[in-house]
């Protein structure tokens, strides 16, 4: 079933990815980057590019940021094209990537990067490229993930490459140090500062692109994500109203987190507002209210309906997540869904969310119960990543009063000249979510 | 703010008295440091009112500049400057011991090991407060780039001889402060704050004289009243009793009293200037003289009492004993103020106006490095850290219940002892998570197996069991040990070695291009006042 507007997202998606692809085979820039948004195939893309690079006869470095990124990858690269040999350059640890990579034949697998030398693709993380030295470099490379990864680890291994395709998501998390930096606010070459924004300051000529199709949002969450988190740079969902469908076979026992999950159900949001209170960071009654919601999900009998089989698919543990702020509201929430006795559902910090996917997703707010509204809070990139991980549903979980706190909150940032000012701010892109968020209101006092 | 230091806040307030937030120290402390009490010109940015500087609690050398305006009354302060700060800085460079370094070997490009020197000791600056560090930055800033007559003869207003020398060593200073952990430049409220715990803000905690009074109030008066009084209490004349710290100065004492006698000053002068004999020129050359010394008394006067402080601040620092690490980032501290003597004698230009891509990020990576290992540090030096580690889920104090022996798997079996604790923390410990104990000095790594109840967790040794098949002699923790776990790791790795400056690469822009010698900054018309 697909909605009667003159927008095809998949001729969309294809007329980007063949003008992208054309650029990285054909180009005669040594940059082209990609500016993807939540879901909109960077993975697919990032493969595509591989297998075409790799029939071209070019030898090719990639660079993703983790080793759950680069063991994603060669998955997916093996799956695409098993024949296809490929490096994959390890860390000297122990357990140093997932095992799963045993079982494919034409992966080599070495912490020596001369071992592979000679294999067309060879994937790793920039932490362990950075060790790389190299007489001759790679004709071609792929950054994943590039807008998380940092200046100064591009420079790191921006010499064992002639060229290279920059793929990323600009409105999730940027990289971040543990010192300060205020000292290089302003350089062109800020090693705090994200490679792409490097990159492009350096050599404003390169090529973009973008891809314009979000696959994973749902027709109710993309509107709000483009709108609130990418205002310049739209995109649409690939999917209609009507494709996605999620249904409980239990009903509503009439509770506030029942109700808040038939509301997400429906509308694809869902609010479930706590009495507005300050509190700790690990507020005890939102995090039993996260856990609850959890268990509830699982208990009701949830089934998805989507593009992806004509047949339900029932809503198991491991399509569910938790998503919070801080590490320690996390390990509030597993700790209250383990009481709860529910196993196998992901709780992570949005910054170790970046790139995940699942059903549904139950979010503690990160303003939610503060007195105060600092820079990390209300990073825009911390909002988008947990409000863009879902392909069904998406709960929030909230004291009320956030949008006074924004308001009475002033911005205490010092103003550092000569850097580039992000859109949108957070302040504003809070604004527009929470305002979204309150048509799916459900208040519940615990 | 971790919630250990939240709670000792709340324990300063309800008892009004600051409270231990460390119980070793944590920086080191030079038997023989420089302490330097800077003052400026309010509405002038780096001009130099005057300072108390040297390394004798009882007789500080006072330096003054009478009328901040006037460009050779400040450079005359700045050689000054110079004269006590420079000799101080060489009493340390020439007393050196053997040491090695690893380098990359030019022609083989292998690493391989070089004797160097090592100065057996480092000089520290220790000033006020934050904000004077940020003024031993601005003055290295305004000096390095200065050129003195001899090295060009045109310059407009030439810098007396190492002037510009000074220039540098306080610009390697102000960078080295940047380095988490670091004691070659030290500010006395960052000092005490880190050791103790107030009643108040961490912005009032910027206050020396609030700061100390919460720490040591005067006898029958609590840390709260005392510190008011430090921040409030006037004289008759509408004088602060506690001078602000500085460098900047109190708009009542700037009004009254300042403003006021620079008039005298600049009249005597005009009048000297103007004389017409001998005889009067005496005269006036005393009323000149009296109107210097007021302005002298005046500085002496404000600065006085926060040299005390700092020295007080001092004393009681040097009441907590040195941490058990401390010594190992001195040294490092060493290895630095080593690093740029040896620079400034192989004659190399100051330090650039700005970073290039590389050395920006190696400073990065250096401090990111650094921050983590004091981190680390801290808290295995001071059990008091470590509790607030253990607060915050990311340490556990234990006792073994039970050890079971157990291989790995591979091909040649190696010990790997699962071991039953039993803890009363709560850490966050996720399947697979590695945890450090102290083993001797060295870490040993354990990975987290699983929770056999609420507070007993299982743990797996991985390491520092010797190469045999059983495990060395003590090498196995055994039933009723008692050790604290950390998730954290104890020691850093070296970050991967970046590109040379000449070898940046396109995304960065490229090389730099050939240093010119920096100009100093050009006249302005406020120069020229």
């Amino acid at each position: 079933m697909t909605t009667t507007t003159a927008f095809d997202p998949g001729a969309e998606a294809a007329r980007a990815t063949s003008a992208i692809l054309h650029d990285t085979l054909h180009g005669t820039d040594r940059g082209v980057v990609v500016d993807s948004p939540p879901g909109a195939g960077k993975s697919t893309l990032v493969v595509r590019a591989a297998l075409e690079l790799a029939d071209a006869g070019r030898p090719l470095m990639v660079v993703a940021q983790t080793n759950a990124q680069v063991d994603d990858l060669v998955l997916r690269l093996a799956e695409k094209n098993p024949e296809l040999p490929v490096g994959r350059l390890h860390s000297s640890d122990s357990d140093p990537y997932d095992k799963a990579l045993d079982d494919l034949p034409n992966v080599r697998k070495s912490a020596k990067a001369a071992d592979l030398r000679g294999t067309p693709v060879v994937l790793s993380t920039a932490a362990k490229w950075a060790h790389v030295t190299v007489d001759e470099p790679w004709r071609h490379a792929i950054v994943d993930e590039a807008y998380q990864m940092r200046s100064d680890s591009l420079l790191a291994v921006a010499g064992l490459f002639e060229r290279a395709l920059f793929v990323g998501d600009p409105g999730q998390l940027d990289p971040f140090a543990i010192v300060g930096s205020e000292q290089w606010a302003g350089l062109s070459y800020d090693p705090s500062g994200s490679a792409v924004s490097t990159l492009l300051a350096h050599n404003p000529g390169l090529p973009q692109h973008r891809l314009p199709v979000s696959w994973r949002l749902p027709a109710s969450a993309a509107p709000l994500v483009s709108g609130a988190f990418y205002p310049y740079t739209p995109f649409r969902s690939g999917t209609g109203h009507g494709d996605r469908r999620l249904s409980f076979a239990v009903p509503a026992d009439g509770s506030g987190p029942d109700r808040v999950i038939d509301e997400a159900a429906e509308s694809g949001w869902g609010l479930l507002e706590l009495p507005a209170r300050h509190t700790p960071r690990t507020d005890p009654e939102a995090v039993r209210a996260v856990a609850t919601v959890v268990r509830r999900l699982l208990d009701r009998g949830g089934a998805a309906v989507s593009e992806r089989s004509p047949d339900p698919t029932p809503l198991t543990a491991d399509r569910v997540a938790v998503g919070t702020a801080h590490r320690d509201q996390a390990a509030a929430v597993r700790a209250a869904l383990a009481e709860l006795g529910v196993s196998g559902v992901t709780v992570d910090t949005a910054n170790r969310l970046q790139g995940r996917e699942y059903d549904v997703t139950v979010v503690l707010h990160p303003l939610s119960g503060r007195p105060d509204a600092t820079a990390f809070h209300l990073e825009t990139g911390r909002l988008c990543v947990l409000a863009s991980r879902h392909r069904h549903a998406c709960v929030v979980v909230c004291r009320a009063g956030v949008t006074d706190l924004l308001d009475a909150y002033p911005s205490t940032e010092p103003v550092q000249l000569g850097t580039l000012v992000k859109f949108p701010d957070g302040w504003e892109a809070n604004h527009t979510v929470l305002a979204h968020l309150a048509e799916h209101r459900v208040p519940w006092r615990p | 703010m971790s919630l250990i230091t939240t709670l000792a806040r709340l324990e300063a307030v309800s008892t009004g008295v600051a409270q231990p937030a460390a119980t070793v120290r944590h920086r080191h402390l030079s038997g023989q440091p420089l302490v330097f009490v800077p003052l400026t010109t309010s509405g002038e940015a780096g001009a130099p009112l005057g300072a108390l500087v040297g390394t004798d609690r009882d007789a500080p050398r006072l330096l003054v500049v009478p009328q901040p305006r006037d460009r050779d009354l400040r450079f005359a302060f700045l050689a000054e400057l110079a004269d006590v700060v420079l000799p101080y800085l060489d009493s340390y460079a020439g007393s050196v011991e053997a040491a090695e370094r690893t380098e990359t070997d030019p022609e083989t490009g292998k690493r391989v090991k070089v004797e160097v020197e090592l100065c057996a000791d480092a000089p520290q600056l220790i000033v006020p407060g934050r904000a004077g560090i940020e003024y031993v930055r601005l003055l290295g800033r305004s000096m390095r780039f200065r050129r003195t007559a001899e090295q060009d003869p045109e310059a407009p207003y030439p810098a007396p001889p190492r002037v510009p020398l000074l220039g540098r060593w306080l610009t390697h200073f102000g960078e080295r402060a940047r380095v988490p952990g670091s004691s070659l430049l030290l500010a006395m409220t960052d000092l005490l704050s880190r050791h103790w715990a107030t009643g108040q803000s961490g912005i009032e905690d910027q206050h020396l004289g609030a700061l100390l009074a919460w720490i040591d109030p005067p006898r029958g008066s609590t840390g709260a009243a005392a510190a008011r009084t430090a921040e409030l209490a006037r004289d008759t004349d509408g004088q602060l009793v506690c001078p602000p710290a500085g460098p900047a100065t109190d708009p009542a004492f700037d009004n009254k009293l300042l403003a006021p006698a620079f008039e005298r000053y600049d009249r005597a002068r005009t009048a000297l200037a103007g004389a017409e004999d001998g005889l009067q020129a005496d005269t006036r050359l005393g009323i000149l003289t009296a109107a210097e010394r007021e302005i002298r008394d005046l500085v002496a006067s404000r600065t006085r009492p926060t040299w005390d402080a700092v020295w007080r601040g001092l004393d009681l620092l040097h009441r907590l004993p040195e941490g058990a690490r401390v010594e190992e980032r001195w040294t490092r501290d060493r290895w630095s103020f080593t690093g740029h003597r040896d620079r400034v004698l192989a004659g190399e230009p100051p330090q650039p106006r700005r970073d290039d891509a590389v050395t920006a990020a190696n400073k990065l990576a250096t401090r990111e490095r650094e921050q983590a290992r004091l981190d680390a540090q801290e808290a295995l030096d001071d059990p008091l850290v470590m509790a607030g580690r253990r607060l915050s889920g990311e340490a556990f104090a234990g006792e073994v219940l039970d050890v079971v022996m157990a291989y790995g798997e591979g091909k040649r079996p190696s010990p790997r002892p699962l071991v039953t604790v039993r803890t009363e923390d709560r850490p966050q410990l996720a399947e697979g998570a590695k945890t450090y104990r102290s083993l001797g000095g060295k870490p040993q790594s354990m990975e987290f197996v699983g929770q056999e109840a609420a507070g007993v967790v299982v743990l797996r040794v991985l390491d520092k069991m010797g190469r045999g098949k059983e495990p060395e002699p003590g090498s196995v923790p055994e039933k009723g040990d008692r050790f604290t776990l950390t998730l954290f790791e104890h020691e850093q790795r070296g970050g991967a070695k970046l590109p040379d400056p000449e070898a940046t690469p396109w995304t960065h822009g490229g090389p730099p291009g050939e240093g010119v010698p920096e100009p100093a900054d050009a006249m302005t018309q406020e120069d020229v006042l």
